[in-house]
């Protein structure tokens, strides 16, 4: 698909790619190269200017835009919680819109699924930390059992501590539910260290698609490298300062 | 402070209208900002024509918006072959919802843009709809911004509502407007009283609401709510279909106009009627109610009928004039019964002393002595034909000329601030205060004969008639200035209803 806006910038230039039901595919990229736009489009947040998108070989856009976003579990930066409902409600809204009239058992088996005590249910979303909202927002979407979850660098909001912590929750929940994850991110040892496959953006195109491991090794071409040399350099630094001090 | 007790008991009737008319404004200002708040808030474009117009609308004086809304409803009822009223409710209701519109039209779309956007995209991202996104979070996000709005609306009409007055609709600015002609501080104290203490009261009451909104308890917001609906409800029921039936009364806005009001009340009354009055109106305001049947009696003057509606400029003598006036009055239904008796005409009036230190005795002296004279009119003069017609006849040019509340005309030429007034030839003060009243050699000014006149919705009704017709040719000059003077003067004042019963007894009713 191709995404353009008035004034000439091109988001997303003519992008084809496939995603395999159950992987979990991170889109690693500095700003401006595109990733959340093609994510969006998934979810039709945003509408291609050209081409299109598909799940399970059905068009995007041949369903109401609404009815489909409630099949997508969607996470992003700024969590969005309602600051004027409870954890519970918050939660339990993808639910509501359904027609659910008592979510309270599946509420407190979300709550339980994000390591949230279920005390939290009647908490407002303004007395939680960082983490703990993530985490609502984590449970609020995977409340209408969706099998496709999209996460807009979730964690970048949080600190390191709880960005670690709750990479390796998502991942979990990935491997438990059988879904299928992408997740964009720009920082690269967070896509090395969660996805099966790593596909970097660059200006609106995919540079680079391969397995953590292959980006490494040192395929993938220029901008990939140059992002993969980062972490790995810091790594080398740190472990030089660890065994020389 | 027996006097402002007295005021008060007009309060309840006047208190209750006032709350109805603001609570309508209100009410009909919110069905009217909400959508249009959503529109602009969505399409900004949309919302910079919206709160442009809202904020033009507020650069209005309010008296002038009222006032406005007379012609434009005028030409629409002529477009729609009559029926619109043009005075009263709807001009009232109409320029104080334009009013209310700009605080809840702004706090609502700054409200909405206001909500953070990653609130939004949460609610699109979990599969909102328009519909779903203003129901289930945009409205409860941005509800106590606009109760705040609301609120302010909610002052602002209540207080504005008190000039509709002017436009023939009651409100607790009769009190206001009445007190400040009759100078009587009581009564002007009373209705300012009740209408900040409806302002207060409402705004307190809606203050719980917000807060109600805001912290999400919602049980004091309903019992405040619960409250002002009570209270809207508790003013409608004078409303309600009555045994008898009512009539209303038309009075212009000086004291013999309030007099002679009270005394056709009384016989109305007597007769079995219930009545209300609609004072402080405007000549050509009263008129139109008259025609219209807005208003059922009224006194009105010879002169002032066959220079300002009839538009004519001669002068024929009394019986002829009033024979053409009551023809004329009859083709559009209305019922001239008679004359009350006295004239009340435009009289020049001087202080005594000066008048004979410069030598003035007739409209004629003035010519030479105007231009270095101060000339003080009550608020139609200045803008009435007969004072064209005068300066037609008299080629006289004052060195200034300002108008004054009728009130305050004569204090004027007491304290030197205006040397000629055009005072009223039945006005109590005239005798009282010494003046000298210029004669009138040219004839240029037309005979006022007080007339009482029944409007087309009763012009029929024998029991009315009845009621009225020992009014007729009963109340001599002589006895009307006494009673003007008694509400005029500042000891011993009386209220126009105790200057009607002394008048009664005196003229042997």
């Amino acid at each position: 698909m191709t995404k353009t806006y008035p004034g000439g910038t091109t988001a997303v230039d003519e992008v084809t790619v496939e995603i395999a039901g159950g992987s979990f595919v991170v889109l690693v990229g500095s700003s401006g190269s595109g990733k959340s736009t093609l994510l969006k489009a998934i979810n039709r947040l945003i509408e291609p200017s050209a081409g299109s998108v598909a799940i399970d070989g059905q068009a995007v856009d041949a369903e109401d835009r609404f009815r489909l976003r409630r099949r997508i579990g969607y996470v992003f930066q700024n969590i969005g919680l309602f600051p004027h409902l409870t954890v519970a409600e918050n939660v339990a809204i993808g639910l509501r819109l359904e027609g659910e009239k008592d979510p309270r058992a599946r509420v407190a088996e979300l709550l339980g699924l994000v390591d949230l005590p279920a005390d939290f249910a009647a908490r407002m979303p303004g007395a939680l930390s960082g983490g703990q909202r993530q985490r609502v927002g984590v449970a609020r979407a995977l409340a209408t059992e969706p099998r496709l979850l999209l996460m807009d660098e979730p964690f970048g909001a949080l600190d390191p501590v709880t960005r670690d912590q709750l990479g390796g929750a998502i991942r979990a929940l990935h491997d438990r539910l059988g879904l299928t994850t992408i997740m964009v991110t720009h920082d690269m040892a967070e896509a090395l260290l969660l996805a099966d496959r790593v596909l970097v953006m660059d200006k609106g195109r995919i540079v680079a698609d391969a397995a953590p491991r292959a980006l490494l090794a040192g395929e993938g071409g220029t901008v990939a490298q140059a992002l993969v040399a980062v972490p790995r350099d810091q790594m080398k630094r740190l472990g030089a300062l660890e065994a020389g001090a | 402070m027996t006097d402002f007790l007295d005021a008060l008991g007009r309060v309840p009737d006047l208190l209750a209208q006032h709350l109805l008319l603001a609570m309508s404004a209100l009410v009909l200002g919110i069905i009217l900002s909400l959508p249009l708040a959503v529109w602009s808030a969505r399409v900004p474009s949309v919302g910079r024509i919206v709160l442009g117009f809202a904020s033009l609308v507020q650069t209005i004086p309010s008296l002038a918006l009222l006032a406005l809304f007379y012609p434009i409803l005028l030409s629409l009822s002529t477009l729609v072959g009559g029926g619109i009223p043009a005075l009263g409710f709807l001009p009232s209701l109409l320029a104080l919802t334009l009013y209310a519109l700009l605080p809840i039209l702004r706090n609502g779309v700054t409200g909405l843009a206001g909500i953070d956007p990653a609130v939004i995209e949460a609610a699109d991202g979990v599969g909102m709809t328009a519909w779903q996104k203003l129901r289930l979070v945009e409205t409860p996000l941005v509800a106590p911004v606009l109760m705040a709005g609301i609120r302010t609306a909610a002052v602002w009409t209540i207080g504005a509502a008190t000039l509709s007055t002017t436009v023939g609709q009651p409100s607790l600015g009769d009190m206001i407007f009445a007190g400040l002609q009759t100078q009587n501080w009581a009564l002007v104290l009373a209705g300012c009283t009740a209408a900040a203490g409806l302002a207060l009261a409402v705004d307190a009451l809606l203050g719980v609401i917000e807060r109600g909104i805001a912290r999400r308890k919602r049980l004091g917001a309903w019992i405040a709510f619960g409250l002002l609906a009570l209270g809207v409800v508790v003013a409608l029921l004078p409303a309600l279909p009555v045994r008898q039936e009512t009539v209303t009364i038309g009075a212009k806005g000086f004291s013999e106009q309030y007099i002679l009001a009270r005394m056709i009340g009384h016989r109305l009354e007597a007769a079995g009627y219930r009545v209300r009055y609609k004072e402080g109106l405007g000549s050509g305001v009263m008129f139109a109610a008259l025609t219209s049947s807005d208003v059922d009696v009224a006194v009105d003057y010879t002169g002032t009928i066959w220079t300002n509606e009839m538009k004519r400029t001669d002068t024929p003598p009394r019986d002829a004039m009033l024979a053409a006036i009551r023809d004329w009055q009859a083709k559009q239904g209305l019922n001239l019964l008679g004359r009350m008796g006295f004239e009340n005409a435009y009289a020049f009036a001087m202080r005594g002393d000066r008048a004979k230190a410069l030598g003035i005795v007739s409209l004629d002296d003035l010519v030479a002595k105007a231009p270095d004279l101060k000339f003080g009119a009550d608020l139609e003069f200045l803008e009435r034909p007969e004072w064209k017609a005068v300066r037609a006849a008299y080629p006289i040019r004052f060195g200034s000329a300002h108008a004054y509340n009728p009130t305050f005309m004569y204090r004027a030429l007491e304290s030197g601030q205006a040397d000629v007034i055009s005072a009223f030839s039945s006005d109590g003060r005239i005798a009282a205060d010494k003046l000298t009243v210029l004669s009138d050699p040219r004839g240029a000014i037309p005979n006022y004969d007080a007339i009482l006149t029944i409007a087309p919705r009763h012009a029929r009704d024998a029991r009315m008639i009845a009621a009225l017709k020992p009014l007729i040719g009963r109340v001599p000059v002589e006895a009307m200035r006494e009673a003007n003077y008694m509400v005029d003067r500042d000891v011993g004042k009386v209220s126009p209803d105790a200057a009607a019963r002394w008048l009664e007894k005196k003229v042997g009713l």
